[in-house]
């Protein structure tokens, strides 16, 4: 239990203090206990754990179907994109392809909430670092996205809405047509807000130089994302190991040289816009069809279906009480996900309920780099380099 | 020009006989499982050997088989960034016997292993700091294991005498109720290839 301040402190000069667990800064429920020597910061232990809800032991005691809004409430600020990653993985173990349009379907909303994770990402970050317009000006455009969530799913946070083999339902004409026109305006959205912030002097004195890591670094501590872009790598998931399809767009993938906190909100703010053109691009392109695979043992039957046939009653019946049966076996998928790579590890027995279901979040493996990139910082750093990681605690703590 | 993963694996297994027990190609993953005692080596290799060059460690977490001798499997899942490819490792464990720690070779493997050892009680020798990670602290049992009952063995409440938040054994309102679907008239076999058939027990 005191661990942290059973440590010897390195000189009489040490001070240990503790920030958190309620704390503004701190994006959640993060406990620190940080060794200071003056305002120097010496050593960072995180205790994680607060928020945890024993979410994997949970889905090994549901059906698959069941498991899903569990993902939702993991990264709750891009929820559709952690669906994504486990709808992946049982479709893989089960070998189902998802129709065109479906796919079309999801890899819009999981750009949607690329969008509604930079955008909140970027803005809080400035708030730790000082500035309360940014935030002010962003979750205006996150409140225009979640309405999208909510005219697509019915809810604005807790989608529920991708499923294993497509999306839960189609999306309406006016929908399309409103996430189109919102794309035309939001690019200009996105120059006011970097008036505020990329040439700010106070806002480039508390980010630039602050968190620097290489690529070396990066790779030891398993990171991903736009971590790993801001230290030069070109690797992003969604190019190098195309899920969905997202081969058919065109999207380019920023990069930067520096790797501090600066250049990854140049990183995040680039991969909006990039973001934006994809959403355009799937609507463009967007095909008719169905929006769920036809298998109807594991897919339920419409409504009509169900008041003319037996057999589509008897198919929601069992769907809706057992569920569906998946193959054994063990997959891991990993989805592109804001913060980075978001992976889920199903491990089947042949039965209705996964044996095994592991969440590998990227927050997870960024948070414990956080001794690494603070040490020789100030105490003020702390809160930047945090803000910059991109933590929420929903996946951490899982 | 990177090798293709039946390819790769021949290869790890080659230089790597002694250690490599097993491995499969599964719906285009590769798994290796190893011996516990060589992973050290096996995971040194495969973040050196111009080959593979698995530098990112994404992944460790257990996987518990109660009915086995050995009970858990540590699964290992890497990435190399400049080959493009995946590779997953496994190795078999049991409560006492413990697994080389990763940790000097990569840092990020710190945390997921506090993270196994808090959730299974998978012991990791040579680890420079293997506490609870995840559970409260204070803890006690391991939460994730086949046996760990899903409601928990402590509830915690705010105590309006005490002025504190205070733990009690947990009372159920209603007894937990776990529906086994397995049906007695299941005359189509449907869905899964290589299900077990119908009435025999599914669960580890």
């Amino acid at each position: 239990m005191s661990d942290a301040q059973a440590a010897a402190p390195a000189s009489d000069n040490t001070i240990t203090i503790n920030f958190g667990p309620q704390h503004p800064a701190a994006h959640g429920v993060l406990r620190m206990v940080l060794d200071l020597d003056g305002e120097i910061v010496t050593r960072v232990d995180p205790h994680i754990g607060l928020l945890h809800r024993g979410t994997e032991k949970l889905i090994e005691h549901k059906t698959y179907m069941q498991a899903l809004p569990y993902f939702d409430r993991l990264d709750y600020v891009a929820p559709m994109n952690q669906e994504h990653a486990f709808s992946l993985a049982a479709e893989k173990l089960l070998g189902l392809e998802v129709p065109k349009r479906g796919q079309y379907i999801r890899v819009l909303y999981s750009e949607i909430g690329r969008i509604l994770n930079h955008l909140l990402q970027v803005t809080t970050q400035a708030l730790d670092v000082g500035a309360l317009t940014p935030p002010l000006w962003g979750f205006e455009e996150r409140e225009k996205l979640m309405i999208f969530y909510e005219r697509a799913s019915g809810s604005r946070l807790h989608a529920n809405y991708f499923r294993t083999g497509g999306v839960h339902q189609d999306l309406p004409a006016e929908l399309i047509a409103d996430i189109y026109s919102w794309t035309d305006g939001f690019p200009k959205v996105l120059d006011d807000l970097e008036t505020l912030l990329t040439e700010n002097r106070i806002f480039k004195q508390r980010n630039v130089d602050i968190g620097k890591i290489t690529r070396a670094d990066a790779e030891a501590w398993g990171m991903s994302g736009p971590m790993l872009r801001s230290t030069g790598v070109a690797w992003d998931l969604r190019r190098a190991q195309p899920y969905e399809c997202y081969s058919d767009f065109e999207f380019q993938i920023p990069t930067a040289r520096n790797g501090d906190n600066y250049d990854r909100y140049l990183i995040r703010v680039e991969e909006m816009r990039q973001s934006t053109k994809i959403m355009r691009q799937a609507i463009e392109r967007m095909p008719a069809g169905p929006v769920l695979a036809d298998d109807k043992k594991i897919t339920p039957p419409s409504r009509g279906e169900m008041k003319r046939s037996m057999e589509a009653l008897i198919h929601h019946f069992k769907l809706f009480t057992e569920g569906y049966r998946v193959p054994e076996g063990e997959v891991y998928a990993a989805v592109e996900a804001p913060k980075g790579e978001f992976g889920v590890y199903l491990v089947s027995e042949g039965g209705n309920k996964p044996y095994r279901c592991k969440i590998r979040a990227p927050s997870f493996a960024h948070l414990q780099a956080m001794d690494y990139m603070c040490k020789g910082h100030m105490l003020a750093d702390v809160s930047a380099v945090l803000g910059s990681l991109d933590i929420v605690f929903g996946e951490i703590d899982r | 020009m990177s090798l293709d993963l039946t390819a790769l694996g021949d290869h790890i297994a080659r230089d790597l006989s002694d250690a490599v027990l097993e491995q499969r190609l599964d719906r285009g993953e590769l798994t290796l499982t190893v011996a516990g005692k060589t992973l050290p080596q096996v995971v040194k290799f495969l973040r050196d050997d111009p080959q593979c060059e698995f530098r990112l460690l994404l992944d460790i977490c257990g996987v518990d088989w109660p009915k086995r001798e050995k009970r858990f499997d540590v699964v290992y899942h890497f990435l190399s960034l400049s080959r493009n490819q995946r590779i997953r490792l496994k190795l078999s464990t049991d409560a006492q016997t413990p697994v080389p720690s990763l940790a000097h070779l990569h840092p990020g493997a710190n945390w997921f292993e506090r993270e196994a050892f808090d959730m299974y009680g998978i012991v990791f020798s040579e680890h420079p700091d293997l506490r609870r990670i995840l559970t409260d602290y204070g803890f006690e049992g391991y939460p994730l294991r086949k046996d760990f009952p899903l409601t928990g063995f402590v509830e915690l409440r705010y105590d309006d005498e005490l002025k504190r938040v205070v733990y009690q054994p947990v009372q159920l309102v209603q007894e937990f109720r776990d529906f086994e679907f397995s049906s007695p008239w299941e005359g189509v076999r449907h869905g899964a290839p290589g299900e077990p058939p119908a009435g025999t027990d599914r669960r580890g």
